[in-house]
């Protein structure tokens, strides 16, 4: 997240806040293939080794009484474990591993977002819609399979009166496919956007006298973002919880 | 960050000459099936490290912890009715010492308190003895003296009448004297 006047711009203030996000290759300057080792794949890859780093190596011991490591991985254990099985109940604990992933996963990757000039996974559509998107299928899918068509009674809202159940329904019905929309957005585009202001600000950092209230919004917007960064994976991890709630127990 | 001019074929429709982005990174779907490709293979292997390796392992780790408390508080429970068990036992061993001693020390009161009786007993028996004997003396005294009275009472009246003139009949004195006397 370094400043990025280029040399061709000269001194004039140039804003490029929106660089940070370029996705390139790794290796030489050959074309963005699928397959093609990207800054994506490193911070991805990274993202893999600060999970297993986090609830792998400290738990190696096993210890009755925790290291501080340790402490922190049953923590987030803990912490996702209650989650679910408060909103969900005792059958959401069989989904434990998958919403623990995508917690974990997210959590770790907006933090890695926070390290200087690291490129952030999660402020990406191409992440967060994949990741909405097979928590809506998922839900849909086990939705149908656990309770048939009786699935489809999470959008007849009964406890209303009759005559305004069937525009309940179509509202219901809209918001059910809106879900996964701003499930993505939602992370992305908080993360996105506190990065963008971030750079931003750095960019004002280039005129000397408003360089030192330039350092103080940066360090500013950067306590935010870490905020931001936790709040954001446990909102999306405790949507994941609610929405599979609706596929156990769809009745209103 | 790249500086130097980028060929259109390498930067794609996403980046202009000079390495910067075009609109948002975001939004630049020749990027998406790299981005997708890598995190699904990303996801699948932070899933089979967490369901594998990490959540079994925390589960047991939690499990442990939970039974050592729950052995340990089980423990605590044995050691404090123990602790219970073993101050009754004090307390009974106090009390039943307590008691002994009363016991010992009635038992040592009535001992002298015997001894003493005994003491006191012989000593009343001495004394009535003595006095009896004492009061034996004082009698065979007195009826001596009562004797010698009468003697001398007997002698004197026969004087007091020889004196007056009369004639001292010795058994009517002597009568006289006895019947003075007696009352």
């Amino acid at each position: 997240m370094a400043t990025e006047t280029t040399a061709a711009e000269g001194s004039s203030l140039v804003f490029h806040p929106m660089d940070q996000f370029i996705v390139k290759p790794l290796f030489g300057d050959g074309a963005v293939g699928m397959f093609t080792v990207t800054n994506v794949t490193l911070w991805l890859f990274f993202a893999v080794l600060a999970v297993t780093a986090l609830l792998v190596l400290p738990t190696s011991k096993r210890a009755i009484v925790p290291t501080r490591m340790q402490s922190v991985a049953e923590l987030a254990y803990g912490f996702i474990y209650k989650m679910l099985e408060d909103i969900c109940g005792k059958e959401g604990v069989k989904y434990f591993p998958y919403v623990m992933t995508l917690f974990m996963f997210i959590v770790v990757a907006n933090f890695l977002g926070l390290i200087p000039t690291s490129f952030t996974t999660t402020s990406h559509f191409a992440v967060t819609i994949p990741l909405a998107l097979a928590v809506f299928l998922t839900v849909t899918i086990l939705g149908f399979v656990k309770n048939g068509a009786g699935f489809l009674g999470l959008f007849w809202v009964s406890s209303a009166p009759l005559a305004l159940r069937p525009i309940l329904a179509i509202i219901e019905l809209i918001s059910y496919f809106v879900r996964p929309v701003s499930h993505s957005i939602r992370l992305a585009g908080n993360v996105m956007a506190g990065h963008a202001v971030i750079k931003v600000f750095a960019g004002f950092a280039a005129i000397a006298v408003i360089s030192p209230v330039s350092v103080l919004a940066i360090t500013a917007m950067y306590g935010l973002e870490v905020l931001v960064a936790f709040i954001q994976a446990y909102v999306f991890t405790i949507l994941t919880c609610v929405y599979l709630k609706d596929a156990l127990h769809p009745s209103h | 960050m790249a500086t130097e001019p980028l060929t259109e074929e390498v930067a794609g429709s996403c980046v202009d000459a000079y390495g910067s982005a075009i609109g948002m990174p975001q939004l630049c779907f020749d990027w998406f099936p790299n981005q997708i490709f890598w995190l699904v293979v990303t996801l699948v292997v932070i899933f089979l490290v967490l369901s594998r390796v990490a959540l079994p392992r925390i589960a047991a780790i939690l499990a442990e912890r939970q039974g050592t408390i729950t052995n340990d508080l089980a423990a605590a429970e044995d050691l404090k009715a123990k602790a219970v068990e073993a101050e009754e036992a004090y307390n009974k061993a106090l009390a039943d010492a307590r008691s002994e001693a009363q016991r010992i020390a009635a038992e040592a009161r009535a001992e002298i308190q015997s001894g003493l009786d005994d003491a006191i007993a012989k000593a009343d028996a001495e004394i009535a003895a003595k006095a009896a004997e004492s009061e034996k003396a004082i009698a065979d005294i007195r009826a001596g003296a009562l004797e010698s009275i009468q003697v001398v009472a007997k002698d004197t009246a026969a004087e007091l009448v020889t004196a007056l003139g009369g004639e001292a009949d010795a058994d009517t004195i002597a009568s006289a004297v006895d019947a003075q006397t007696k009352g």
